[in-house]
C-alpha cells in the first residue's frame, strides 16, 4: 500500500464494493454486451468462451428456453438403451457460477436490429452490442402432407431432443412383434445427416433384443442417397437381416401423405403401415433467426466463412444448425467448433483481442449395433468465401470388430469432452 | 419374415399409350454365400423368377441371381391395348409363389 493513505485505500475499497453491489444491467452499461440466444452446443460454448477469455471485459447473457439442455446427439443411443435420458441432459449452473454468465430462462420472441434489443416472451427486453443466434432448427410440419404439431404428439419427429424423444422411446418400447415401424426421413439440408439411419439402427437393436422376428422397419426417404449409406446398409444386413427396408424416391415414387391416427404413410407406390410412425419433416433455422431477418429464402442464415458473422447484419453472428456453413454438416460438433471461431471474432470486435484465421472441425459418429461404431468427418477452412472441407475421412465397409469398437469408444470419449467444453 | 408384393399400375390409360408398371417385393434375397455367427453357410433363398402377364399373356419376365440385393424392384413400360388384368408372380427358392393382380381400364 505504498503511496496510498488509509483514507485513499478506503475510498478505493468503497468504490470497488459499490461496483460489485450494482445490479448486472447497470454494470453492463460500461462494458460491451454480448447476448446469446440458444443454449445448445453452439450457444453455450460461445457464451462460455467469450466470458472466460475476456476475463470480465465483456458482459455475456445466455438466453435459453429451459433450465436444462438435452443433447440431440446421443439421443438415438437413449432410444437404443445405451444411455439414460439423464445422462444426455445438462444444466447451465456451471456456466453461470464459473464464468459469471447471466443466464436468462425464457423464450426470445423478437429482435429489434435498429435498437439492438431482444424481446422475451414475458415482454422484457435485453440490449446487446453483439448478438449471437444459435437457435438450432425448427421442423416444417406441413412439408409432410397430413403432419402437424398436434400429429407429432402421436407420431413424434423427435428431431429436437426432449419430450419428443421420450415420447418416441415410449412408443418404440410399446411396439409388439409383427408390428412395423415407418420412418419418413427428411430432405436435405437437415440437422445430423446420419441421424435418421443411426435411429433406424437403434430401433432395430431394440426389436432384435426382444427376439422379434416378424417386425419390419420401413424408411421412406425423399433422398436418392444418404450419409454413410454403404456402412449402414452393410450393418443392417449383418445385424438385422430382413428387418430394415429403405426406399428412395426412385422406388416409392414420392411421399403423398401421412395419417398418424391410422398409422399409414402413403407413397406413390403403395401405403406403408406402422404401429409407430416417426415423421422427420423438412427443416429451417430456428424461428428467431427468421424473425430477425438474417435468413435467406430457404430459411437458413448466410454467414462470413471466416468469422460466422451474419452477412446481413454485422452486429449479429449465427452459428450451428441455423447457419449456412458450407461443407460442414449441421451437428453438435460443428456448432461447438463454429462457436469458438465466433467467440474469438466477437472478442476481437469488442476488445483488443486478436482474431486468428478460422479453422473448424467435425466428426459424426453413429452406432449401428453394440460396439459397431462408424464415423465421418473433416477439417475445414474458409476458401473462396465458403467453409470448405479438407482432409475428410469416413469409416469403411468391412472394418474389423476391434476397429468398430474403438470408433464407438472414441465417440463416448468425445461426448464427455464436448459436454465438458460446452457446459462446464 | 414373409415376402410382400407392392405393385403400382395406372388405373386408366388411353389405347396405344405406354404405361409404367412398378413392382416391388419385400424379400431378403439370401445369397447362399454368407455365414452365420457359428461360421455355417446360410442357405440360399432368393426370388428366382419374376413374371408379369396381361390377360394371361406374358409381357415381361426375368430370372434373378443371388447377387441381386434385397427387396428387388422392377420398373418397365407396357403398351396399353385393351382393358384387362395384370398378373404378377414371384417364385421363391423355397417353392413359395407370391402373386398380385392389378386392373387397368383402357379407353
Amino acid at each position: 500500500m505504498n503511496g496510498l493513505t488509509r483514507r485513499q485505500f478506503g475510498l478505493l475499497l468503497g468504490a470497488g464494493a459499490s461496483t460489485l453491489a450494482m445490479p448486472a444491467y447497470l454494470r453492463a452499461q460500461d462494458k460491451p454486451r454480448v447476448v446469446v440466444i440458444g443454449g445448445g452446443p453452439g450457444g453455450a460454448t460461445v457464451a462460455k468462451y467469450v466470458a472466460k477469455d475476456s476475463a470480465g471485459a465483456i458482459d455475456v447473457t445466455l438466453i435459453n428456453d429451459g433450465e436444462t439442455f438435452t443433447t440431440c446427439f446421443f439421443s438415438n443411443l437413449y432410444l437404443g438403451d445405451f444411455r439414460t435420458f439423464e445422462s444426455i441432459t445438462h444444466s447451465y449452473d456451471q456456466l453461470a457460477s464459473a464464468y459469471g454468465i447471466n443466464k436468462v430462462t425464457g423464450r426470445a420472441v423478437s429482435v429489434d436490429r435498429e435498437a439492438k434489443t431482444v424481446t422475451l416472451a414475458d415482454g422484457s427486453t435485453v440490449p446487446y452490442d453483439r448478438l449471437v443466434l444459435a437457435p438450432g432448427i425448427d421442423v416444417i410440419y406441413d412439408s409432410v402432407p397430413g403432419y402437424s404439431e398436434e400429429a407429432a404428439e402421436i407420431a413424434p419427429h423427435a428431431w429436437k431432443a426432449g419430450a419428443q424423444t421420450q415420447l418416441l422411446k415410449e412408443k418404440l418400447d410399446a411396439v409388439e412383434d409383427g408390428q412395423n415401424i415407418v420412418m419418413v426421413a427428411p430432405p436435405n439440408p437437415y440437422r445430423c445427416p446420419p441421424g435418421p439411419y443411426e435411429r433406424v439402427s437403434m430401433f432395430a437393436h431394440v426389436l432384435k433384443k426382444k427376439g422379434f422376428t416378424q417386425s419390419k422397419i420401413f424408411v421412406i426417404d425423399p433422398k436418392e442417397t444418404f450419409s454413410k449409406q454403404a456402412l449402414f446398409t452393410e450393418g443392417w444386413e449383418k445385424h438385422y437381416p430382413g428387418m430394415v427396408e429403405w426406399y428412395g424416391p426412385d422406388v416409392h415414387g414420392g411421399l403423398k401423405s401421412v395419417d398418424v391416427a391410422a398409422g399409414t404413410v402413403e407413397t406413390d407406390l403403395d401405403t406403408f403401415e406402422g404401429a409407430l410412425l416417426n415423421i422427420i419433416p423438412a427443416q429451417r433455422a430456428g424461428a428467431i433467426a427468421i424473425d430477425a431477418g438474417v435468413t435467406n429464402e430457404a430459411g437458413w442464415a448466410p454467414i462470413d466463412a471466416g468469422s460466422m458473422r451474419s452477412t446481413i447484419d454485422e452486429a449479429i453472428y449465427v452459428i450451428g444448425d441455423a447457419s449456412i456453413a458450407g461443407d460442414m454438416p449441421k451437428s453438435g460438433f460443428s456448432a461447438n467448433s463454429q462457436a469458438k471461431v465466433a467467440a474469438l471474432n466477437i472478442r476481437a470486435d469488442l476488445t483488443d483481442a486478436q482474431a486468428f484465421p478460422a479453422r473448424y472441425s467435425n466428426t459424426c459418429w453413429s452406432l449401428i449395433e453394440t460396439d459397431d461404431g462408424v464415423k465421418v468427418g473433416a477439417q475445414y477452412e474458409p476458401q473462396d468465401g465458403k467453409i470448405t472441407a479438407l482432409d475428410a475421412f469416413v469409416s469403411q465397409p468391412g472394418e474389423s470388430a476391434e476397429l468398430r469398437k474403438e470408433t464407438y469408444e472414441e465417440s463416448i470419449g468425445w461426448y464427455s469432452g464436448i459436454i465438458e467444453d460446452t457446459f462446464a | 419374415m414373409s415376402a410382400r408384393p407392392r405393385v403400382r399400375v395406372p388405373e386408366t390409360a388411353t389405347k396405344g399409350e405406354a404405361v409404367l408398371i412398378r413392382a416391388l417385393i419385400s424379400h431378403q434375397m439370401e445369397s447362399g454365400q454368407r455365414r452365420d455367427n457359428a461360421g455355417n453357410l446360410i442357405p440360399r433363398r432368393i426370388i428366382n423368377t419374376f413374371t408379369c402377364a396381361f390377360n394371361g399373356h406374358p409381357v415381361f419376365s426375368c430370372d434373378l441371381a443371388p447377387a441381386i440385393s434385397a427387396n428387388p424392384y422392377f420398373e418397365f413400360s407396357v403398351k396399353a391395348t385393351e382393358s384387362g388384368t395384370f398378373t404378377f408372380t414371384w417364385a421363391d427358392d423355397d417353392g413359395s409363389v407370391y402373386m398380385d393382380e392389378q386392373r387397368i381400364e383402357v379407353s
